[in-house]
C-alpha cells in the first residue's frame, strides 16, 4: 500500500472521529523508586488512531498498563464515555470494549489458533457448566454461532491455514497477529496495541498495517498503537502522545509532533551525543 | 493411507465442531464402546472384571478429575484420595440415611458434596501456585483421611472402621453390594463412566475448558480477557472434585464393597497423578492409557517373571515396576507432557501419510 493511499485513508476517517471515548487525567505511576509515569494527561477519541511514542523506558507500556486497569496509578483519574472511575479494573475494562494486545506476546500457548481466538469471545458466553456438559441448549448454540463469528476474523486476518496449530509453534509474526485476532474477537471499542509490528520483516509489517487499518476503518474500532517505527506512525495516526521518562513531552497531529522541537530533541539529542 | 481426512470435507460448523471429526476416529470408538459393553460381559471372566476392569474404569475416572484440575487448569494436587474418600464416606452417610434412595441419585449428591469440599481445598490456589498449592492440597488429603478415620460418624459409629458397602438400586436394578452380579456392576460403572466423560470432553473443549486451559497457559492474559481467575480456578476444583467423588464412590460401593478411609491414603493420590502424567495432561484419552498401564503393568509383570521362571517373582516385580514407573514418569515429563496419548497422535499422523509420506 503506498503511503498516499495511505494518507488518502487518514482524511477520510478523520471525518468519522467523534467525542472523547477515553481520557487520562494527571496520571502518576511508580514502582518504588521508580517513576514510571508523571503527571500525564491526554485523551483519545472515537474512531481516531491515537499513536504513543517514546524512547525506550518512556512509560508507553506502563500507559496501556493504566488504562486497562492492570496497573494502579498511585495518582490521576481515568474517564471511559465521560464516566469518571475511581479505579480501572481488568474485567471492567474487558467488559466494557478495551482489548489489548502485549510487547511480548501474551498467548495461550498450549492452545490452537482457533481456541484462543475463540477466548475472545467468552464474556460474550452464558451458557451454564450444566449446559456446556451436555453441550445442549446455549452451549451449543453460542458454540456455533461464536465460531462463524471467529472464523470471519480468520478470514479477514488471513490465518486459515494455521486454525487448528498449537500457536506455540507459529512463528513470530504469526502469533502477532492471532493476538491481534483475539482481541478483535472481543470486538472492542477501543484497541490498546503494543508494539504489533516489532520484530517483523517489510512484508509483514505492511500486512499488519493495512489490517489496523481496515479494523480502524470498517469496524469504526478506536485504537491507541504503540509503535517505534516513525513512518508508520506518521502514515497512520490521527493524533500523536509522545512520552519521555515518563513525561507528556508533546501531544498533536504527526505534522505538529514531528516539527515540535523539544521532541526533535528527544529524539534527535541522542543522535547529537 | 489408512486414517487421513483427505476427502472428508466439513461443511459446516456443527460437523467440524463434532467431538471425532474422522471416520475412522468414529469408527475405532464404535469398535471400543462395542468391546466394553458386549464382548467384556460375555467373554472376560469374573476375575477380570472384577479384578482388572473395575480398578480400571474407576482409576480413569479419577484420572479424569485429576486431569481437568491438573492438566487442563494447570492447578497440582495431592488431594486426590481425600477426595476420593469424601465421596465414598459422602455415598454412604447418603446411602444409609436414605436407604430407598436411588444410587445414581447417591453417586450424584456424593459428587457435589465433594465438589463443595474441594472448593473450600481450592480456596489458596487463588493466591498459591505450584509447589505451595501442591503441599496445600497435601494438607488436605491429611486432613480429610483424618476426619474420616476420627470421627465415628462417618462410619455410623461401626467399632472396626471398616464397613461394608450395603445393596443399593439404580432403576430398580442392583448395582451394588451382594446381591449385584459382577457383570451388572462392571456395566454400571462403564456407563457412568461413559457419561462422565463424554460430558468431560464437552466442558474441555467448550468455553469453560477455554477459560481454564487460559488459565493454566498464561493467567495474566486470562484475566484481561474478562476471565474471572476466581471463577476459572475454582469451576476447575469443584468438577475435578465431583469427578473424585464419583470415582471414590464407586470405589467402594461398586469395586472392593468396603467403605475405608484407608482404601484413599497417599499412595492413591500419586497413582492417579502418575497416570496422567504418563497418559498425558490436558488429553481425554490419556486418562485411559494411564490407567490401564498403571493397572496392567504389575499384573504383566508378574505373570512374565513366573513365565521365566523366576522365584520371588512378585516381590521382583514391585521393585522392577516402581522403577520402570520412575523411569517413566521422568521421560514423559521431560520429553512429552503430551505423554501416551500424544505418542499415539503421532503414530496417527504417520499413518495418514503411510505409505506416500510427502
Ligand atoms: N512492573 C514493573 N515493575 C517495576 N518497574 C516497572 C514495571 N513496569 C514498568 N516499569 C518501569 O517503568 C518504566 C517505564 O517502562 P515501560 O515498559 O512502560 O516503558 P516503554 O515506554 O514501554 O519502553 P519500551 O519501548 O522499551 O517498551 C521503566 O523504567 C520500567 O523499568
Ligand atoms: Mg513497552
Amino acid at each position: 500500500m503506498s503511503t498516499v493511499e495511505q494518507r488518502t485513508a487518514a482524511v477520510t476517517r478523520r471525518r468519522e472521529i467523534g467525542e472523547v471515548l477515553l481520557a487520562v487525567e494527571n496520571i502518576e505511576l511508580r514502582f518504588g523508586g521508580v517513576t514510571a509515569l508523571a503527571d500525564v494527561s491526554f485523551d483519545v477519541r472515537r474512531g481516531e488512531i491515537r499513536a504513543i511514542i517514546g524512547p525506550n523506558g518512556a512509560g508507553k507500556s506502563s500507559m496501556l498498563n493504566v488504562i486497562n486497569g492492570f496497573y494502579q496509578p498511585q495518582g490521576g483519574t481515568i474517564s471511559w464515555k465521560g464516566q469518571r472511575l475511581r479505579r480501572m479494573r481488568p474485567h471492567f475494562a474487558a467488559k466494557n470494549g478495551i482489548a489489548r494486545t502485549f510487547q511480548n506476546i501474551a498467548l495461550f500457548k498450549g492452545m490452537t489458533t482457533l481456541d484462543n481466538i475463540m477466548t475472545g469471545r467468552i464474556l460474550k458466553m452464558r451458557a451454564s457448566l450444566l449446559e456446556q456438559a451436555l453441550y445442549w441448549g446455549r452451549a451449543r448454540r453460542e458454540e456455533l454461532e461464536h465460531r462463524a463469528f471467529v472464523e470471519r476474523i480468520i478470514d479477514f486476518l488471513e490465518i486459515q491455514h494455521i486454525r487448528n496449530t498449537p500457536v506455540g509453534k507459529l512463528p513470530y509474526g504469526l502469533q502477532k497477529r492471532v493476538e491481534l485476532a483475539r482481541a478483535l474477537a472481543m470486538e472492542p471499542e477501543l484497541l490498546l496495541l503494543d508494539e504489533p509490528m516489532a520484530g517483523m520483516n517489510l512484508e509483514e509489517k505492511e500486512d499488519m498495517v493495512r489490517f489496523i487499518l481496515d479494523v480502524n476503518e470498517e469496524f469504526g474500532t478506536t485504537v491507541i498503537l504503540i509503535e517505534h517505527d516513525m513512518s508508520v506512525v506518521m502514515d497512520i495516526s490521527d493524533r500523536v502522545v509522545v512520552l519521555d521518562h515518563g513525561r507528556l513531552l508533546a501531544d498533536g497531529t504527526p505534522d505538529e509532533v514531528s516539527r515540535d522541537p523539544r521532541v526533535i530533541e528527544a529524539y534527535l539529542g541522542v543522535v547529537h551525543d | 493411507m489408512i486414517y487421513r481426512e483427505t476427502g472428508q470435507f466439513k461443511t459446516s460448523y456443527a460437523a467440524d465442531q463434532a467431538i471425532l471429526r474422522l471416520r475412522e476416529d468414529r469408527i475405532g470408538l464404535l469398535v471400543i464402546l462395542a468391546i466394553a459393553y458386549v464382548v467384556m460381559p460375555l467373554v472376560a471372566s469374573e476375575y477380570w472384571l472384577s479384578t482388572i476392569m473395575l480398578p480400571f474404569l474407576i482409576y480413569a475416572l479419577a484420572a479424569l478429575g485429576l486431569n481437568i484440575l491438573t492438566g487442563y487448569a494447570g492447578q497440582i494436587s495431592l488431594g486426590t484420595g481425600g477426595f476420593m474418600a469424601t465421596g465414598a464416606f459422602a455415598a454412604y452417610k447418603l446411602a444409609t440415611a436414605f436407604p430407598g434412595l436411588d444410587f445414581v441419585v447417591v453417586l450424584v449428591l456424593a459428587g457435589l458434596i465433594t465438589a463443595f469440599v474441594g472448593i473450600l481445598f481450592g480456596l489458596p490456589s487463588l493466591r498459591i501456585k505450584g509447589f505451595y498449592l501442591a503441599v496445600a492440597t497435601l494438607a488436605a488429603q491429611f486432613f480429610l483421611l483424618w476426619l474420616y478415620n476420627k470421627i465415628p460418624w462417618f462410619t455410623n459409629y461401626s467399632a472396626s472402621g471398616v464397613i461394608s458397602a450395603p445393596t443399593r438400586t439404580a432403576f430398580g436394578i442392583p448395582v451394588t453390594g451382594f446381591e449385584a452380579s459382577v457383570t451388572t456392576k462392571y456395566l454400571f460403572v462403564l456407563v457412568v463412566v461413559t457419561l462422565l466423560s463424554l460430558a468431560a470432553k464437552n466442558m474441555t473443549r467448550l468455553e469453560v475448558g477455554r477459560s481454564w486451559m487460559a488459565i493454566r497457559d498464561m493467567d495474566i492474559a486470562a484475566e484481561i480477557i474478562g476471565i474471572r481467575p476466581l471463577t476459572a480456578k475454582l469451576s476447575a476444583f469443584a468438577v475435578s472434585s465431583f469427578y473424585c467423588g464419583i470415582a471414590g464412590a464407586l470405589w467402594a460401593f461398586s469395586y472392593t464393597g468396603a467403605v475405608e478411609a484407608l482404601a484413599f491414603d497417599i499412595g492413591v493420590s500419586f497413582r492417579v497423578l502418575f497416570m496422567i502424567i504418563i497418559g498425558g495432561l490436558g488429553t481425554i484419552l490419556g486418562n485411559y492409557l494411564g490407567a490401564a498401564f498403571i493397572v496392567l503393568l504389575p499384573i504383566f509383570l508378574n505373570n512374565a517373571l513366573l513365565g521365566l521362571g523366576m522365584q520371588e517373582a512378585v516381590a521382583m516385580a514391585s521393585h522392577l515396576e516402581a522403577m520402570i514407573m520412575g523411569a517413566l514418569i521422568v521421560f514423559f515429563l521431560i520429553v512429552e507432557p503430551h505423554g501416551l496419548a500424544r505418542l499415539w497422535q503421532i503414530l496417527k499422523e504417520k499413518l495418514r501419510k503411510w505409505p506416500f509420506p510427502y
